[in-house]
């Protein structure tokens, strides 16, 4: 156990309280002198092109304040999203906004326009693109590649034999165009005594975020002050000021709390730098409160992936090679890259000796894509599961020992070049899960009750959890109060208040003393993170600590100055700096900021280090000279994958007759470190459990390919789980080891925690049915029914988006 | 009630049975054009008192506005939270006459003449935390906080009905409830404690 006054220990988010009351703040929530509301006209059709807009019915309606199109805003270059358009690429696409006195009045007023829209050729199932003849969902191409030699369009087509082969199950033979590699793959699998092969299928979904996003914008004295909906903080601001055409240090952000973000708010969305645009032209406050189905379009979804995979084990249970195809639905916008985190998860987690990934990024005309919890290391999760199982009942291995064998560990090295891992405890977290769970003795429960029947399942999460360079702020004044400006976005993880206490940790301050400044640009933020990724706690822990240590300095200075002696005579007890051996040679922290002020320079903020971001150098001197400043820019060394790893059991009660099943247990097992906010990582645990649930068996896109429509625009329809869904009881605990690379052995957990729960349902589910693999997510009620019955499923192989 | 008719099931048949529907400005619009401006028209008295948290508002309503507009539009109260505006995600849950209901679905002028209680009416009138918002923070229940008012609600509405209530029966009253953080085992928890058991 450690000695921390604050690090592992729970403490009551400043917050919280107002979430419980009411009182605390979204987008929606502000309000400002003469605002009008505005509204989107979205597309009707998945592509098309906008030929006229008639608004001449609009011509002397009351309440009506302007009309925003795409004529208003910056044109984009294909395929990112503009914040309206007049190629419209799917359907929900924006096109033009109204504003007016009221919200009702611009709905009455979109539906008096008139848009004539040509309709172009469209695509729901990459598939159905990629087949010869098939359909492009851009002009430019059906194909876009993201890479660092070179990104663009392509038109990739696919013979109907090499699609009706790969819809077969068969290796893809197919053009690809991302590829990497390490080891000897041939050699592996030469070496191999079982071979597992298997297509599958992880149909998107969307991010469905609680709070239907929201933006007010006014402009004031040149500057445009945004209230948006935000996953992160500071990190908006580069991408809000080029949505808006401004300089960074004209542009404010108010997100004093965000209703869900998920990876769909990382940074600033077009949509949010609409009322910015409209405000300027009408010379109003605007707020634009999008509706439920809106942020079903605008609000991103998850990636889709339609792969192949083929391992190879030796007799040990050990991966000796790893092939991986996924053909990726990007969306509109080429948005992922799902596809490569899910071949470098594989590395990661179950530490193939050789591995191939190979990948093809293909358009659709459904809703954009984005970053979603784990975004292609869950989805390839929930895939590994089943085919772990498979091998190991093929090996006469047991599956928890199978996964322990491949478990990466501090040893490890991963990806394609095949760098060292901070440090990884995936075994430990797995004997402490099986302990938990009770593994060895469910493994020998009876299966079978009648028409129920019981399925055990693991899971294995993963994503990369930190980051470096960000920086860290704070500001201790005469009161003595210790203020701690924190860049990160309030999104729901608490981590904006926990990783500010390892400032409080070093100072060795009471959290009665701390206040956090934060939710808006105008608090004097430090450049931070995406507060996404999982990155928070390593990245923000470390910032946070760097600018405590500079506070710590600064004050030694200041006594060594005015009390004598130099500053490492000096040490501090959480109120004082004192001397070592006259421990009454003393100054109180707000004395030492008083002459902080006095003193000036770096003491007081007047001067500052230069590798500091310019958003960080902007607020440090808004600050100088209001007290004692702590400043750095976060150095601190860092080599190799910093992993966030988790693992979960659980045991299901699956009825044959209807394909339901019951959660009977889960176990959840954070492997992050050291453990920096027991409550937080609980929370995070339990709701990325929840998240796994439904990927594995409620949520997916259903688009009608015969026009493009989505069927499931709502929280009911998109499967979203509810307190039915999820088990009465979920169990959690963490391996809290500390990570070396950390000053606290701190790592993050938020997407992992999703990653293992998908994984362990979708290996329950196939333990409950004797070790059949579907190969998809979701796997529904009418699939499991299908299989029970011998009947076949009622999609084709591989189809998505439309099952 | 049925113990096997969840919340969320009758709520679901509910708004299939057309009792109520909005539209995303919380106001039918085809009802709304030429709003019915009066009683002397034929329509409903559009100004109206509201027993909101205990007190008496007056309020400018229209025949077709929803409780949740209503709410937050005309009576400044925030904290009553909009997901869906169709009777899905139960954010915008407020008691009426201590039964919980989606505001978004309910007609203001149908709560004329009944107590309406908010997330903003359950501290006392010193500030002290209701059992409820207490528990939730005990437990970390909010992660993003959106759906808060909307759990916290439909729980004191539980409570009120059944003071002990099992996890099992809590689940179910609150069922009704997305949250798409997927807090539900710590909202659990908060019930629980709430009610004076154990998580």
């Amino acid at each position: 156990m450690s000695n921390y006054k604050h690090i592992g220990k729970d403490f009551v988010p400043p917050d919280i309280t107002g979430k419980v009351t009411g009182k605390a703040r979204y987008a929606e929530d502000f309000r400002a002198d003469g605002m009008v509301f505005a509204r989107l006209y979205t597309s009707p059709m998945a592509h098309g092109r906008v030929t006229n807009i008639d608004t001449s019915a609009l011509d002397g309606m009351e309440g009506i304040v302007g009309i925003l199109t795409a004529d208003d805003v910056p044109a984009v270059e294909a395929p990112n999203a503009a914040i309206l358009t007049n190629t419209p690429v799917y359907i929900g696409d924006p096109i033009l906004a109204v504003a007016a006195e009221d919200e009702k009045t611009a709905e009455d007023a979109l539906a008096r326009i008139r848009v004539h829209i040509e309709p172009m050729p469209f695509t729901v199932d990459p598939l159905d693109s990629l087949i010869e003849g098939g359909p492009n969902a851009r002009e430019e191409g059906n194909v876009f590649s993201r890479s660092s030699e070179g990104s663009g369009f392509r038109t990739v087509k696919w013979t109907p034999q090499q699609i009706a082969d790969f819809r077969a199950g068969k290796e893809p033979t197919g053009e690809w165009v991302n590829e990497w590699r390490y080891g000897d793959l041939e050699k592996g699998f030469a070496d191999a005594a079982v071979v597992v092969e298997e297509p599958f299928v992880t149909t998107g979904y969307a991010h469905m975020s609680m709070e239907p996003r929201t933006a007010m914008a006014y402009w004031d004295n040149g500057r445009c002050y945004v209230y948006g909906s935000a996953q992160s903080q500071s990190f908006w601001i580069p991408g809000l000021a080029r949505l808006l055409g401004v300089e960074q240090k004209d542009v404010v952000l108010i997100s004093e709390h965000t209703g869900g973000g998920f990876g769909s708010k990382i940074g600033a969305y077009p949509i949010a730098a609409l009322p910015g645009w409209f405000s300027k032209k009408i010379g109003r406050p605007v707020q634009l409160r999008i509706t439920r189905e809106q942020e079903y379009y605008i609000g991103s979804a998850r990636v889709g992936f339609q792969g192949w995979i083929k391992m190879g084990f030796a007799a040990s249970g050990k991966i000796t090679a790893a092939d991986i195809f996924i053909v990726e639905d990007i969306g509109p916008n080429a948005t992922g890259g799902d596809a490569s985190s899910a071949g470098g998860a594989v590395s990661l987690v179950y530490d193939p000796e050789s591995l191939r990934f190979r990948g093809l990024p293909v358009l659709t005309n459904t809703t954009p894509r984005g970053a979603q919890r784990g975004p292609g290391q869950n989805q390839i999760a929930a895939v590994m599961a089943p085919l772990m199982d498979k091998a190991a009942r093929q090996l006469d291995i047991d599956r928890l020992e199978i996964r322990k064998i491949n478990a990466v560990n501090n040893d490890s090295t991963v990806y394609e070049n095949q760098e060292p891992v901070t440090s990884a405890y995936m075994k430990e977290a797995l004997d402490k899960g099986a302990e938990m769970f009770d593994w060895a003795t469910k493994r020998n429960k009876p299966k079978t009750n009648g028409s129920k029947v019981i399925g055990i399942g693991i899971g294995q999460g993963y994503h990369s959890a930190g980051t470096k360079g960000f920086d860290g702020l704070l500001r201790i004044t005469p009161d003595g109060k210790i203020h701690l400006h924190s860049g990160v976005g309030n999104l729901g993880t608490y981590s904006y208040a926990s990783t500010t206490r390892a400032a409080a940790e070093v100072l060795k301050c009471d959290w009665e003393d701390c206040v956090i400044e934060r939710g808006s640009t105008d608090a004097n933020l430090p450049w931070s993170s995406y507060q996404a990724g999982s990155v928070s706690i390593f990245a923000h822990t470390r910032t946070n600590y760097v600018a405590a240590l500079d506070a710590v300095q600064k004050m030694k200075q200041i006594a060594a100055e005015s009390l004598g002696g130099n500053a490492s005579d000096y040490d501090i007890d959480g109120k004082n700096v004192f001397n070592v051996k006259n421990p009454r040679q003393s100054i109180s922290y707000g004395g030492a900021a008083a002459r902080a002020i006095q003193l000036g320079g770096s003491y007081s903020g007047a001067v500052y280090p230069d590798d500091i971001h310019e958003i960080t150098k902007r607020s440090v001197e808004r600050l100088a000279g209001s007290g004692l400043i702590g400043v750095a820019k976060d150095n601190l060394e860092q080599n190799g994958v910093i992993p966030g790893l988790a693992c979960a059991f659980v045991e299901i009660e699956l009825d044959l007759e209807t394909g339901k099943y019951d959660i009977l247990d889960y176990v959840g097992i954070a492997e992050c470190g050291t453990v920096v906010h027991p409550q937080g990582v609980e929370a995070q645990m339990k709701g990325g459990a929840v998240w796994g649930m439904g990927m594995a068996s409620l949520e997916r896109h259903v688009y009608d390919p015969h026009n493009g429509l989505p069927a499931n625009v709502g929280y009911y329809q998109c499967g979203i789980p509810t307190y039915l869904d999820t088990p009465l009881h979920i169990r959690t605990a963490a391996v809290d080891l500390p990570d070396p690379q950390n000053p606290f052995g701190a790592r993050g957990i938020g997407e992992p925690a999703m990653g293992c729960s998908v994984a362990a349902v979708t290996s329950a589910i196939s333990d409950a049915l004797d070790g059949h693999v579907f190969g998809r997510t979701p796997i529904s009620r009418d699939m499991i029914i299908n299989h029970v019955a011998e009947r076949e499923q009622s999609f084709k192989p591989l189809q998505t988006n439309n099952f | 009630m049925n113990p096997n008719l969840s919340r969320r099931r009758f709520i679901k048949a509910v708004i299939a049975s057309g009792a109520a529907a909005a539209t995303h400005a919380g106001m039918p619009s085809a009802l709304a054009a030429g709003a019915a401006d009066d009683a002397t028209k034929g329509g409903v008295e559009r100004l109206m008192s509201l027993n909101i948290n205990g007190k008496i508002r007056r309020v400018d309503v229209l025949p077709q506005e929803t409780l949740a507009y209503t709410l937050r539009y005309k009576l400044g109260l925030t904290g009553t939270k909009i997901g869906c505006n169709r009777g899905e995600c139960g954010a915008c849950t407020v008691l009426v006459d201590d039964i919980p209901n989606y505001s978004c679905s309910t007609l203001t002028h149908s709560v004329r003449s009944r107590g309406v209680l908010t997330v903003e009416g359950l501290q006392a009138p010193d500030g002290t935390l209701h059992p409820v918002q207490q528990a939730f923070i005990d437990e970390l229940a909010p992660q993003c906080g959106f759906c808060t008012p909307g759990q916290a609600m439909a729980a004191v509405g539980l409570l009120k009905d059944n003071p002990n209530p099992t996890r099992e029966q809590a689940r179910q009253a609150l069922s009704g409830n997305l949250c798409r953080c997927g807090a539900y085992d710590n909202y659990l928890n908060g019930v629980m404690r709430a009610a004076g058991g154990k998580a």
